[in-house]
């Protein structure tokens, strides 16, 4: 039985179609929640150096470990006696760079090579081998190589997170050029005669735009919680520079004197992550077309 | 709109007023209307109408086969049981032993990681609590029954080893393993090639003259009907439009449907620069209630307001008992003549 | 079979010799002098010679390349400079750490997260599908250092149910050595668990829908049949793929996992090599870790075989 199917156009990313994902979206009461989170922690994380109530580097070594809820300091201060607030929030810009530009790095290198793999037969193979070669290099290892000959900073780890999510872009950007190359209105424009190029411009790539999108809000999560993992251990940010990971590794070290240090960087974190995932779902729910996944 | 059945004597399977609808992200989806149908021992009665007219939704009602969402009321009796409601443990006993089912796609409808002698084994040995051995070796019986060659080899392939003609014909095997009362075959031969497809309907023959088994045959494909069919229900938008023994149906259709259908595939002797084709023009409505309407008025020729304002019933038409149709303005003979 | 395994040693053998180059191009681009870097606490300018001698510095690449490939086949990875200890003895004992960390983790993840991925797919629409996918989510996002460092505070410290840091060997004492890991083991697993999960749920949706269960509903089968011996059969196929290729970010996890818990495995080992700039044991964690991927990934495939029979045949993933 197939009742209700709308025939839907690919030749162009139509109209219709994207008034129908919005207003899934709109709809998903989860969608609307993660979106107004993110943009209010994009915000945040804009307008921080303007809304923290301290300059990141002020100490005071007066009040050192200030508990949440002190006056002035409303969540508190560190070993430094700097204003946890303020770092919690530069640290979240910090995070939202790592991840931009991570998953910027992964498609600008990715969406290429992927519908490189996914059209030209020949290249296929080639690439399959990079994608293997990048994959047998984790994340870790690969900030870890990096910053033993670069040096530790936020780009370097933002370039090793980015490099090790390349072999995700490739995957879902060839498995959708290949998909979308069986199409009919494809192969109308190669027997019209269209070059490669035209058609991997005009055809293929505006229809691939939705499976990009999931995956950009999928990898940007991964990529905030590797920058955390990444200044934990020293690799990523560097001191005195507000991150979130940093300021975790050091509630570890302070954990019998200020064991709330601990929580709320990782909330965060967890905050913004979830964010970016729930959206994603919804994303990749509402683009489905059918529709039946929630 | 329940009608009397044809026959009572023999009746194995009785449905009765049955009707189905779907609630969906817009709203209800009435997907069968009233049905009804019998289907007497060892008797081929087939099923025909547009893809979405009921008639799959239909075949998979009778075993309580269709999602949890689907609502169904009515009666399909297997002899004298009540299927429709019935609890879930005494429809799986009633499952692939009573009644059992072939499907359109041979290949997906296969379980692709387990080896064909698997599958049909497996069906044994729910229902006749057979040891695997045995199963086993009663697959490579089956097998060679529905005339697969070499059946001893074959019965260790994987699905995708098989062509297209003999994972429909490890279908049938597993269908009949335990020697059901009723098949439903739903569209078993759309998806194969015409030469593999008459092979699969004397497949289908063989079985019922052997076995004794009622077969349902679901399809859109009137030569499939012409040419294994004993009786013919005619479907349209959810509804039974007309129900006819297959000769009589052929040979003088009532409803301006079935008329449609029957000018709308070809017919031997008739060349296509003389006839034309005639298409029937529109689309099968989905509705969302059934209306107390002709649901076929807007794409009939002989529609009027009566048609529009209330329902049809079938009833007898012409001079058999047996021929019924739901028509206010039933066809004047030989419309395929008229159509020259 | 054959032909689908052939294909695969040998890609599998391809992308270990290009993840060794791109190891060795990599030692080559460290910053100073690499005999500097080789040669640990004496650096007298005798010893320098030596060590280029040695190592065979003083010759054209693509022999040095030949007879690092010969050193790193024999195990030689070089002596650390900070303990002037080999490589490969340091190896011996951080490995069997890491190794009983990540197989628990696995096997802890795969039985949480195909069971609950089951579940939510089998339950769809109801509560328990609601509860599982909340679960996937947080677990999905969850910093899990972070929880680490909360169970290390709030669960080992202040209630002394697990020690918070340390190791004992499992042949030394099997009962102590599951008492240290078991806590490391479940964080690292929440992450793997979260994504074999959705995983499972969407292969079990996919599976659940298809026309080949819709047969076995057919045939009379109980529902827990047709749920494990047709549905959760084809949907394993992709759970393992999933596994094997998430096999990275375990070790990343690992590394991380190792750090917080002070445990002696490859993790810290590597950490405090970074700090440290010990280079030849950044070089042999790289390529090792390298190694261990390709080779995983190659029995995993071989799995995949095992578990699908159309790849037996066709040498593709259907």
């Amino acid at each position: 039985m197939t009742v209700l199917t709308v025939p839907m156009a690919e030749t162009a990313v139509s109209v219709t179609r994207r008034t129908r994902v919005l207003r899934r979206l709109r709809r998903n009461p989860l969608a609307v929640v993660s979106f107004v989170v993110l943009a209010l922690a994009a915000a945040v994380a804009l307008l921080s150096p303007w809304l923290a109530p301290y300059s990141v580097d002020q100490t005071d070594f007066a009040r050192t470990f200030a508990p949440p809820g002190t006056a002035g300091h409303l969540l508190g201060t560190d070993d430094l006696g700097r204003d946890v607030l303020s770092r919690i929030m530069l640290g979240a810009r910090a995070s939202l760079q790592v991840g931009l530009l991570a998953v910027a790095t992964s498609l600008v290198v990715g969406v290429p090579l992927g519908l490189a793999a996914g059209y030209f037969r020949a290249w296929d193979a080639v690439i399959s081998r990079f994608t293997d070669l990048l994959l047998a290099f984790p994340f870790l290892i690969m900030a870890v190589g990096l910053a033993a000959i670069r040096g530790a900073s936020l780009g370097n780890a933002a370039v090793a997170i980015g490099i090790a999510q390349i072999p995700g872009v490739i995957r879902v950007v060839r498995s959708d050029t290949l998909r979308l190359k069986s199409l009919d209105f494809v192969a109308a424009a190669v027997v019209d005669g269209a070059s490669d190029l035209w058609v991997l411009a005009r055809h293929i790539l505006p229809n691939a735009t939705s499976v990009i999108l999931v995956q950009a809000t999928v990898a940007i999560p991964a990529a905030i919680l590797g920058e955390a993992v990444l200044s934990f251990l020293g690799l990523g940010i560097q001191p005195p520079a507000p991150s979130l990971g940093t300021m975790l590794a050091t509630a570890q070290q302070f954990a019998a004197r200020a064991p709330w240090a601990a929580v709320l960087p990782g909330v965060v974190i967890m905050g913004l992550a979830l964010a970016f995932n729930v959206f994603g779902d919804a994303l990749r729910d509402a683009l489905d077309p059918k529709g039946d996944r929630r | 709109m329940t009608t009397a059945p044809a026959s009572t004597a023999t009746t194995v399977l009785e449905m009765r007023d049955l009707s189905v609808s779907f609630p969906t992200e817009t709203g209800t989806v009435s997907a069968v209307d009233g049905a009804a149908l019998d289907l007497a021992a060892g008797e081929i009665v087939g099923m025909v109408g547009e893809s979405g007219c009921g008639k799959s939704v239909t075949g998979m009602s009778i075993a309580g086969l269709l999602p949890g969402s689907a609502r169904v009321t009515g009666s399909v009796r297997l002899n004298g049981t009540e299927l429709v409601g019935a609890r879930e443990s005494a429809l799986r006993r009633v499952r692939g032993r009573e009644i059992a089912y072939i499907f359109q796609e041979p290949m997906t409808s296969l379980n692709p990681v387990l080896t064909v002698g698997r599958q049909i084994g497996e069906v044994l040995q729910v229902h006749e609590r057979m040891s695997r051995r045995a199963a086993h070796a009663r697959a490579v019986e089956l097998l060679t029954l529905v005339g697969i060659p070499s059946a001893t080899h074959r019965v260790g392939a994987y699905p995708h080893q098989l062509s297209g003609g003999m994972r429909q014909r490890v279908m049938i095997a597993m269908a009949v393993a335990c020697g059901p009362k009723v098949l439903v075959a739903d569209e078993p031969t759309t998806a194969l090639d015409v030469t593999v497809q008459a092979g699969i309907l004397q497949v289908l023959r063989d079985l019922r003259d052997r076995l004794g088994t009622s077969i349902l045959i679901i399809t859109h494909d009137l030569g499939v009907i012409a040419d294994i069919a004993d009786r013919v229900v005619v479907m349209y938008a959810g509804r039974v439009v007309e129900r006819a023994p297959v000769t009589d149906l052929f040979a003088r259709p009532y409803h301006h449907y079935t008329a449609g259908l029957l000018s709308a595939s070809p017919k031997p002797g008739r060349h296509a620069s003389t006839a034309r084709l005639a298409e029937i023009p529109g689309l099968v409505p989905v509705l969302s209630t059934q209306p107390d309407a002709c649901t076929f008025a807007d794409r009939c020729p002989a529609a009027d307001a009566r048609c529009r304002e209330s329902a049809p019933p079938l009833e007898v038409a012409g001079d058999g008992t047996d021929h019924l149709a739901a028509c206010w303005h039933p066809c004047p003979p030989q419309p395929r003549e008229a159509n020259r | 079979m054959a032909r689908y395994l052939l294909t695969r040693a040998w890609q599998s053998a391809l992308t270990l010799l290009l993840s060794t180059i791109v190891v060795f191009v990599g030692v080559r681009a460290l910053p100073g002098d690499p005999a500097l870097a080789l040669a640990g606490e004496d650096r007298s300018p005798e010893a320098l010679e030596a060590i280029r001698r040695h190592y065979g510095l003083d010759q054209p690449l693509p022999v040095q390349f030949a007879q690092y490939v010969e050193r790193v086949a024999q195990g030689d990875f070089g002596v650390s400079i900070r303990t002037g200890t080999p490589v490969s003895s340091m190896l011996t004992t951080a490995l069997p750490v890491t190794v009983e960390l990540s197989v628990l983790a696995i096997a802890i993840a795969s039985l949480l997260g195909v069971g609950a991925g089951v579940l939510a797919a089998v339950r769809r629409g109801r509560p328990a599908e609601w509860f599982a996918n909340a679960l996937a989510l947080i677990g999905l996002s969850v910093p899990h250092f972070w929880l680490g460092l909360l169970a290390i505070l709030y669960l080992s410290v202040a209630t002394g149910l697990f020690p918070a840091s340390g190791f004992v060997p499992l042949l030394e004492d099997p009962v102590d050595n599951l008492h240290h890991i078991v806590l490391p083991a479940v964080i690292l697993g929440t992450g793997l668990a979260a994504i074999i999960m959705r995983q499972t749920r969407s292969a079990m949706l996919d599976s659940l829908s298809s026309d080949y269960v819709r047969t076995a509903k057919a045939k009379g089968l109980r529902p827990r049949a047709v749920v494990t011996r047709h549905a959760l059969r084809n949907s394993l196929i992709v759970v393992v793929t999933v596994v094997g290729l998430q096999l990275g970010g375990l070790i990343s996890g690992a590394v991380v996992t190792e750090q917080i818990f002070g445990l002696p495995g490859f993790g810290k080992m590597t950490i405090d090599a970074v700090f440290q700039r010990d280079y030849p044991v950044i070089q042999a964690v790289v390529l090792l870790t390298a190694t261990a991927y390709i080779v995983i990934n190659f029995f995993v495939d071989l799995l995949y075989s095992v578990i699908d029979p159309r790849i037996r045949v066709t040498g593709n993933p259907a």
